[in-house]
């Protein structure tokens, strides 16, 4: 028989205004088992566990029940405690009368009742629960950064610089991801490239960095500090170590019309191609589709011309495996399709372009050469309208946009519409807001710098209408503060898109079995607390694939990330979860039922000796579970016909216990 | 197959040839179209106002007719579409407002169980665009066609649920199934003044010249439409491109349509 005490909290006014703790103490007491019963204003406080941890020596107690807030909140405090008082942690049951009970309730009778059913469920449940012991699992001291945009790029070279070897999977030719495409940074105008390529070339030198470019992950197994990944190597047809990137392959192709991704489709690149001038790694890449030696088996100028010998047309995918402590995902932002705003009339004019668009228009590497020129005739548009929240902060347009806001957008507007104006003061410029929303280190000044010295035509309202006509594009939209409608003539039109979730990361969550919001963002474990880590544990979050994010934001989210890691790394072992399912072998039949429902690959089937009862042997096969992989989901439990399967620290004893108290 | 058809008022006076071409291409193609029997006026615009509920019974009627025979209610007219498919959907999901109106009906209480259609979905979606390009007698290839959708068609987009309201492709589809060329122009789905025009002639003027103009500048040689109400102002505002119905153009498409005394 347990000797239990029940500890009632009062959470100052929080639990003890809706209930009377006094009574559930009283009521708790004559429970079978309950040995002792006491109140307390604050139980987490220093006093409280120290009234718990003299009442487990004054009263010999084996268990305890504490009454309190979620044991997501305090668990691992009293368990604690416990500990420190001698007892096994395991021996500790929470009963949340707080966030189940008085803060929903609003009279205290009812309060009371439900808090007393609450209380007497855990205590039922630690009269069954046993001391649990946890095991423990070695720490593969290596690191995977799944996305070499800024945000990967830094997580990457923060861990290296701990010591610790790190690689990094990117799906195209290059890192550097969007933050390469763009021309300067807000709120200090200095060039992208400018402080971006440094970083990249620190990653390439780095020795304890590994770039697995044009890679995807495939497969990931195993669990926190023991991730087994496949890493799937995408033919390129160009050896990697052999092309020193001299680029002849490039200017030979004959196949040079194909739609530049660098630039967005506004020029064209060539079927071998390498993205821009500081790619890292500086190879090329041999584009499949549109190759015609790869197509059709002719050609092969550009293995001709290349003196190193690198072509190789006859590469396979290659797949990699390797171990890793921790996942740090990376995924980052894409702009969503405008393909659904055809009121802006993006898919009919040329001239209407996003602002991803705009910073490759305004790039010195661009396909303009830098010089700000409107897409359809090569003329500079005189006059320019910017849109904002294309998509964004769309509650009733769900079905194509956003709900969110996309974050970045008002101030890489006010960034386009102040270069712009700087460079070309014959320009008219006009952004439509919604609201202007820059809170951030000098920021607001930046953007009142647009408005105030620059003279852009900042007009809150939004864009009804764009009607090409000519060589015009008609604007149509509304000035709300002056109540007024506008036409405008203008030469070019710049859509600030909403940001989305690239796609990659939603068949990665999966892998991961980390879970996401409603849009396709990761989710962080706690949104004030826990902002890198994700709820699976070994995976950590960096930049936008959490959500919207500048690159300031990006870069110390990165840190974050990589602080996180390292302190991972840095163990030598991992203490687990004693929470997880065994099967009774005497009753499993080895059916597989349990194996085919488990999320974590954690159960497998052995080949057991079983001595009958007349004496023969007899070898049956069972199931046996792997304690470092279970998570303690519990669902083999459900699924398990025979009854074999349970789940240690929620026995289906232990359970039942618990409803038949809420029920007597 | 059989579907339960609403003409509406207008089909049966100013836009004739909209009901005309409608059933024989309807016929054409295996549909037949069997008109509601007592049908009246849909109520010409749907109100928005919760208590506004006598002006929607006739629509609710049509429907109700369509949900004996267990059939699709086909439109053709886009005002009647709007209004009937919107007065559907209240009755769908709204069931305050459904409950006030099931009291004026004398049968057993109808609650949106009828599929709305218009007949460019029932052309898609039932017969299918290529069904409708195997029965193609003449082609009208070469023509240059711009399909104006004005603004009752698809919106509200939520209810509708026919295309994307700003950027849609079914009359266009429908376009290059008759073998002809669509125009994409922008303002094929702004407003063409509609009932302004009554009120203040000089604004529907604008806004039905803009419609006008841009189609032409697009470079289309012909408009169709869906609405005799876009149909009327376009042309009144002196639309230099013919404005005919979609049903005229499937029906010469289809070699049905005959010469009859509009």
């Amino acid at each position: 028989m347990q000797r239990i005490g029940v500890f009632v909290c009062w959470c100052g006014s929080n639990i003890a205004a809706t209930v009377d703790v006094k009574a559930v103490a009283e009521a708790l007491k004559s429970e079978p088992g309950v040995v002792y019963s006491a109140d307390y204003q604050y139980m987490c406080s220093q006093a409280g566990q120290d009234l718990i941890k003299e009442a487990v020596k004054e009263h010999n107690l084996t268990g305890i029940v504490v009454c309190s807030c979620s044991p997501r909140m305090h668990e691992a405090t009293f368990r604690k405690t416990a500990a420190a008082a001698g007892l096994n942690p395991y021996m500790v049951e929470i009963a949340n009368i707080r966030e189940q009970c008085s803060w929903v309730h609003k009279d205290i009778p009812s309060g009371t009742e439900k808090a007393i059913i609450l209380g007497k469920a855990a205590v039922a449940k630690v009269n069954l629960n046993t001391p649990l012991t946890p095991g423990e699992s070695p720490v593969t001291k290596r690191a995977l950064v799944i996305g070499g945009g800024i945000a990967g790029i830094q997580t990457a070279l923060d861990i290296a610089d701990a010591g610790f070897p790190v690689d990094i999977v990117e799906k195209n030719p290059t890192i550097g991801g969007k933050m390469a495409q763009l021309d300067k940074t807000f709120p200090t105008l200095d060039c992208a490239a400018c402080i971006l390529t440094p970083k990249m070339v620190d990653v390439a030198q780095n020795d304890k960095i590994r770039i697995f470019s044009y890679s995807e992950v495939s497969e990931i197994k195993g669990f926190v500090g023991n991730f087994d990944v496949t890493i799937r190597k995408k033919a390129r047809y160009v050896k990697e170590d052999v092309c020193t990137g001299c680029g002849l392959c490039v200017e030979k192709c004959p196949q040079k019309k194909i739609p530049n991704e660098f630039n967005l489709g506004m020029d064209n690149r060539s079927a071998i191609y390498i993205p821009f001038a500081q790619a890292v790694p500086k190879v090329a890449t041999i584009d499949a589709e549109a190759c015609t030696m790869l197509k059709k088996g002719k050609c092969g100028l550009c293995s001709k011309v290349c003196t190193a010998g690198a072509i190789d047309y006859k590469q396979q995918d290659e797949l990699i495996s390797e171990k890793y402590g921790a996942i740090v995902v990376a995924t980052g932002f894409n702009p969503i399709s405008m393909e659904k705003f055809d009121e802006y009339a993006y898919s009919q004019s040329k001239d209407v372009i996003t602002s991803l668009e705009f910073e490759r228009l305004t790039n010195a590497a661009g396909p303009t050469a830098g010089k700000l020129l409107r897409p359809s005739d090569l003329k500079h548009p005189h006059t320019i309208v910017f849109v904002q929240c294309v998509g964004s902060r769309c509650a009733s347009c769900a079905e194509k946009g956003k709900e969110y806001c996309s974050k970045i957008c008002c101030m890489y507007t006010a960034k386009h519409a102040m270069l712009t104006r700087d460079k070309y003061p014959d320009t008219d410029v006009y952004v439509f807001y919604i609201d202007v929303r820059t809170p951030g280190k000098n920021f607001d000044e930046f953007y009142r710098r647009a408005v105030e010295e620059y003279g852009v035509h900042y007009i809150k309202g939004m864009v009804g209408k764009v009607t090409p006509e000519g060589d015009k594009l008609k604007v149509r939209a509304s000035d709300l503060l002056n109540n007024k409608q506008l036409n405008i003539d203008a030469d070019l039109v710049v859509l600030a898109a909403a940001i989305e979730p690239d796609k990659s990361a939603r068949p990665l969550a999966t892998m991961l079995t980390a879970s996401m919001d409603t849009n396709d963002f990761f989710t962080e474990a706690h949104p004030k607390l826990r902002p890198v880590e994700s709820p699976t544990a070994g995976v950590f979050l960096s930049g936008a694939c959490q959500g919207p994010k500048d690159i300031p934001e990006t870069v110390s989210q990165a840190g974050a990330a990589a602080s996180k890691v390292i302190g991972l790394l840095a163990k030598d072992k991992l203490t687990g979860n004693p929470c997880v399912a065994s099967s009774d072998e005497l009753m499993c039949n080895g059916c597989s039922s349990c194996e085919r429902v488990c999320p974590y690959g954690a159960i497998s089937y052995i080949d057991k000796e079983f001595r009958m009862p007349d004496r023969t042997v007899a070898i049956r096969r069972v199931a046996s579970v792997n304690p470092a992989v279970c998570q303690g989901c519990g669902a083999c439990t459900v699924a398990c016909p025979s009854g074999a399967m349970d789940l240690r620290g929620f026995a289906s004893g232990q359970i039942m216990a618990e409803v038949d108290a809420i029920c007597k | 197959m059989k579907v339960s058809y609403f003409p509406g008022c207008t089909l049966k006076n100013k836009a004739v040839m909209l009901d005309e071409y409608a059933r024989r291409s309807a016929e054409a193609l295996g549909v037949t179209l069997e008109e509601i029997e007592n049908w009246q006026c849909c109520g010409g615009v749907f109100t928005t106002s919760k208590d506004e509920v006598a002006t929607k019974l006739s629509s609710v009627r049509a429907l109700k007719d369509a949900a004996l025979k267990g059939q699709p209610l086909v439109t053709v007219c886009s005002a009647c579409h709007n209004v009937i498919k919107q007065t559907n959907y209240a009755m769908l999901t709204d069931p305050e407002f459904a409950s006030k109106v099931n009291r004026y009906m004398a049968e057993e209480p109808y609650n949106g169980e009828t599929q709305v259609l218009h007949y460019l979905e029932l052309l898609r979606d039932t017969v299918g665009f290529d069904a409708v390009k195997e029965k193609v007698v003449n082609s009208l290839k070469g023509k240059k066609i711009a399909a104006y959708y004005g603004c009752l068609l698809l919106r509200p987009a939520g209810v509708m649920q026919m295309d994307d309201p700003e950027n849609p492709r079914i009359m266009e589809d429908l376009i290059r199934a008759l073998g002809a060329e669509p125009v994409v122009f922008a303002n094929r789905n702004e407003c063409c003044g509609g009932y302004v025009t009554v009120e203040s002639p000089a604004l529907a003027a604008r806004k039905s010249a803009d419609v006008a103009d841009n189609a032409k500048a697009a470079g289309a040689d012909m408009i169709i439409t869906a609405c005799p109400l876009c149909r009327y102002n376009l042309i009144k505002n002196g639309s230099e491109l013919p404005v005919v119905y979609f049903t005229e153009l499937l029906a010469e498409a289809l070699g049905v349509k005959e010469d009859t005394n509009e």
